[in-house]
């Protein structure tokens, strides 16, 4: 029921404020007024940039001086389709999303767990202040600082060496990307667990200990469905953010590390093909549509 | 409710994460004491000439300065329109308005190289000039996301009753707003907007694309790291960040680190 | 000097008039008939300007990692006001791809190399430069003053900056002695020690270490490869990529991995080098093996919509001196086209004058392999090369 309806001009319509009736007589004129600036912004602006981007995947370029070529043919996803370099990069890109959104998942939820439920007020704040602040600090050089901690002499290496351990040579391979990717957007699935978990309320809790459940059986099935939107909600940034990385296999990849956003910057921002890109960059986006279906089902949209 | 080894469990289990989220930042602090340029372990001496040098470097200066503009801008915009979305999207019960939300989520769920290609063949296409324009517009975009979900997350959480007794107490629309409303929101904007600030002021990936000439401060990092050469100057600059932040991150944490359900003061 | 004067390279000839059919072919979408003609740039009657006037106060650069070193880059911007803002590109598709547009308004320069240029010029990106508003262009070797690659009709597309080699860097530790073969970048018992640049020419590199090896494939020019001697060649870079360890795509990318003991040996540039060097953590050195070495020759072109030009001629003026084209040289690692650079580098580092060839260039000049944009065109004017698109999409798969 809106709230519109329980609003009482005083003044008589067509007096000093006929606006003001009109909206009071109208009640949804309001709401929609205000809906009109954001939704042209992401229609004319946004919306159009993507479909002008879709159509181009349609286009060719010419090779020598890179412009582009309006004659429509499919060519760009033949070449997709039918290259299997393709299809390798685009499992190895969507399996690498998947498991970072796990990893993070698990990472973040015993933690989010701990800052909602077990925390004092004071430890609440400082400990969210303290998975705000890695936002701060640029995400190129914290990826940079990772390569000096996974390379061949690096502080991982060296600290296994210091206590016997044999050296783990994890630098610039899938392994070492999985642990980049898991620690930068760790904060962002933290934040959207805690939200969540903080929004459980102590009633039901009482009430399932009143009925007889024991922690671990509180847990599962009174606390993990009603967190899970929050986990949903964050996996969306896990994986959408993975799926679309170059920076990082640029970074600390090695051979055998290109992500789709890899090939796809390279045929923008290098070879200028353009309607290649666009081809390609599809994928990920069909890959999202299907992934924010499921997670909408899931109740992502509400806890985001 | 949970038990002493469960308690104990957690607590280390925090630290430990903690302790992960950091020591990448103490090594940045760390390393912008490097006497050699290049990164490498262990470090070989120390030296505090960088500073100076991070100081004088008028390429930093102008970068950081064009983020802090951009950013602004880009908060600017997403502070209007995202909380009018939020407030369409709250009390509007419409055909299609499942797919406008979704249509509202995408720049954050879409990659970022996805949205930065479509802006530049859409400037393209139109004869945009790229300009720092082009970069709060890109920006922006996602920004409106960012302030449109909390405040959203935020009007849910209120009770409607609240806006209703004032009505009936006698308050036009506009007093209900500024008096009941606005305040009820407001963490949820502040958090929403600095949230898009950090967002705008870290971001490369959409930013590489809508950027002609400018250099915002990442993009003057990442010219800087693939140089190989200047990499302590990064480091003195992202340290000077993070310190000059700690204190509206810790605002922003109170604001709604508490700022569940169980928090809307007013509502007591 | 003297092999440079005598002979224009032939196959950069060549490879300016087949580029120029294939602009005659695309513009008029019909076969070409047995005369060519060059087809003029679309920027050929844009008149340069006649002098300098006073700086905008800005000049906005695109350069390689290393060309906007501020040892040289500081005075400059003290001397004329005008403030440097350089963006640095790893390859030339990227200086290419930014520069779309005449430069979009937003960039003055760029340092490109030789398969850059045609197309540059032929895009209508940048426009003629006025060399008499040089004055240290008359003291360039004749050669680099009307090279085929910026020169088209007697017309200036840009003025000559430096020249130099891509070479083999190597750890003296896992080296003891310089390798003579490219070979080591090929070889197993190096598995997971090499490095390469992420960029499709490096299939030249691999093809001109093929001409040396297997000379049954009778590649004359790694930059025109027959589907034959194409597909040899990825052969041969698909079997090393089980030992790459990473293909770099930023110069700092190599830096680190020589630094930190990722890698002992890769196709570098002297950049690198002289960076590793400079730190002194890892011992390192490069060299040119026996089979020669792929190679760019830059040249500071002028955007067609520049917005700073009085700025940018500041810019080629200075650099252009023989003490920037000393500085340059040395910090960069590669050989200037100013004559009189020699002696400056002299003074500035003992033996680097001859260290890069800088004294007598011509026999050093011709065993690299300049870059150019392979075409369809072979050297023998059949249309059965394999053009540069297909080079892109083969380094896809080879890397993916």
């Amino acid at each position: 029921m809106t709230v519109e309806t329980l609003g009482r001009p005083r003044r008589k319509s067509g007096g000093a404020f006929p606006f003001q009736s009109l909206l009071w007589r109208v009640p949804w004129l309001r709401p929609a007024l205000l809906l009109v600036p954001p939704l042209a912004w992401f229609v004319l602006i946004y919306l159009a940039a993507l479909v002008l981007l879709l159509i181009t995947a349609f286009w060719t370029i010419d090779t020598f001086t890179t412009k582009i070529i309006q004659v429509w043919n499919l060519d760009n996803f033949r070449i997709i389709l039918t290259d299997p370099a393709y299809r390798l990069i685009i499992g190895r890109t969507v399996i690498l999303a998947a498991l970072v959104t796990i990893t993070d998942a698990v990472i973040a939820f015993p933690f989010a767990y701990y800052m909602a439920r077990v925390a004092t007020r004071r430890v609440q704040t400082i400990l969210f202040a303290a998975v705000l602040l890695p936002l701060w600090a640029s995400y190129l050089a914290r990826v940079y600082a990772w390569i000096l901690i996974l390379n061949h002499s690096g502080v991982l290496n060296w600290s296994l060496q210091s206590i016997g351990l044999p050296p783990a040579n994890i630098g610039y391979t899938n392994v070492a990307m999985w642990v980049v990717f898991s620690y930068i957007w760790l904060p962002f699935m933290i934040i959207p667990c805690y939200a969540a978990l903080e929004r459980v309320p102590d009633s039901l809790l009482e009430a399932a200990a009143d009925l007889g459940a024991r922690r671990w059986r509180t847990v599962r099935d009174v606390v993990l469905p009603l967190a899970l939107p929050g986990v949903a909600a964050g996996s969306i940034f896990t994986f959408s953010l993975t799926l679309g990385d170059y920076i990082t296999p640029i970074l600390v990849g090695g051979a055998g590390s290109s992500f789709i956003g890899n090939v796809v910057y390279t045929n923008v921002g290098i070879a200028n093909n353009v309607p290649f890109a666009a081809a390609l960059a599809t994928i990920p986006v069909a890959i999202m549509a299907v992934y924010l279906l499921a997670a909408r089902r899931l109740g992502a949209f509400e806890a985001l | 409710m949970e038990g002493f080894w469960t308690r104990m469990a957690l607590r280390a289990w925090t630290v430990l994460i903690l302790l992960f989220l950091f020591i990448p930042i103490l090594l940045i602090f760390y390393y912008a004491f490097n006497t050699s340029n290049i990164e490498s372990w262990p470090i070989r001496g120390l030296t505090l000439k960088w500073f100076s040098a991070t100081w004088n470097d008028p390429e930093v200066r102008t970068a950081l300065v064009l983020s802090i503009q951009a950013g602004l801008g880009a908060t600017a915009i997403a502070l209007v329109l995202g909380s009018c979305a939020a407030f369409a999207i709250h009390r509007l019960t419409f055909f299609g308005r499942d797919a406008v939300s979704l249509l509202f989520v995408l720049p954050l769920a879409l990659p970022g190289i996805i949205t930065g290609m479509s802006l530049r063949s859409f400037y393209n296409f139109n004869s945009v000039d790229l300009s720092i324009w082009t970069i709060v517009i890109g920006h922006a975009t996602f920004c409106i996301v960012v302030v449109y979900n909390n405040v959203l997350a935020r009007l849910r959480r209120t009770q409607g009753s609240l806006i209703e007794a004032a009505m009936d107490l006698g308050a036009n629309g506009f007093q209900t707003f500024r008096d009941i409303t606005l305040p009820l929101i407001s963490t949820a904007v502040v958090a929403g907007g600095m949230l898009a600030f950090a967002l705008s002021f870290d971001e490369v990936i959409v930013t590489t694309f809508t950027a002609g000439a400018q250099n915002t401060l990442p993009l003057w990092i990442f010219g800087a790291i693939r140089l190989g050469q200047r990499l302590p100057e990064v480091n003195v600059v992202v340290s000077f960040v993070i310190l000059v932040t700690i204190i509206p991150v810790v605002i922003a944490a109170r604001l709604t680190g508490g700022g569940g359900a169980a928090r809307v003061q007013a509502a007591r | 000097m003297k092999g440079l004067d005598a002979k224009p390279v032939h196959w950069l000839r060549l490879a300016t008039t087949a580029a120029a059919a294939l602009m005659v072919v695309t513009a008029c979408g019909s076969t070409t008939t047995a005369g060519v003609t060059t087809q003029q740039p679309p920027t050929a009657n844009m008149k340069p300007q006649t002098t300098i006037g006073t700086g905008e106060g800005a000049l906005n650069l695109i350069a390689w990692e290393g060309y906007v070193d501020p040892s040289w880059k500081d005075q400059f911007q003290k001397d004329t006001g005008c403030t440097v803002n350089a963006k640095y590109a790893g390859s030339s598709d990227e200086m290419v791809t930014l520069m779309a547009g005449g430069g979009g308004g937003q960039w003055d320069m760029v340092s490109a190399s030789g398969d850059a240029d045609l197309r540059l010029i032929y895009g209508g990106d940048v426009k003629p430069m006025n060399p008499d508003l040089v004055p240290d262009f008359k003291n360039f070797q004749t050669y680099f003053q009307t090279p085929p690659y910026n020169t088209i009709n007697g017309t200036h597309y840009g003025i000559s900056l430096q020249w130099g080699p891509n070479t083999l860097l190597y750890n003296k530790a896992k080296f003891t002695t310089a390798p003579t073969s490219w070979s080591v970048l090929y070889d197993p018992q190096y598995k997971g020690l090499v490095t390469v640049p992420n960029n499709p020419i490096q299939i030249a590199d691999a093809a001109l270490y093929l001409s040396k090896k297997d000379p049954s494939l009778k590649i004359t020019d790694p930059y025109e490869l027959t589907q034959k001697q194409f597909d040899a060649t990825v052969a041969l870079l698909k079997q090393q990529r089980p030992l790459v360890k990473k293909y770099w795509d930023l110069a700092s990318d190599e830096i680190s991995l020589f630094e930190n003991g990722d890698a002992m040996v890769g196709a570098a540039w002297p950049y690198q080098t002289n960076t590793l060097q400079a730190d002194g953590k890892v011992q390192v050195a490069d060299t040119i093996p026996s089979e020669g070495a792929t190679g760019w020759g830059d040249t500071w072109m002028l955007a067609t919509k520049a917005p700073h030009p009085n700025c940018a001629y500041l810019w080629t003026k200075y650099v252009s001196t023989a003490h920037v084209q000393a500085q340059q040289a040395i910090s960069f690692g590669e050989t200037p086209v100013n004559t009189k650079a020699c002696a400056e580098m002299e003074s500035l580092q003992a033996g680097s004058c001859a260290q890069y060839h800088a004294d007598a260039p011509g026999s050093y000049f011709q065993t690299i392999k300049f870059w150019k944009t392979p075409i369809a065109t072979c050297p023998d004017g059949s249309q059965s090369c394999i053009p540069y698109a297909q080079w892109v999409t083969a380094w896809t798969s080879i890397t993916a």
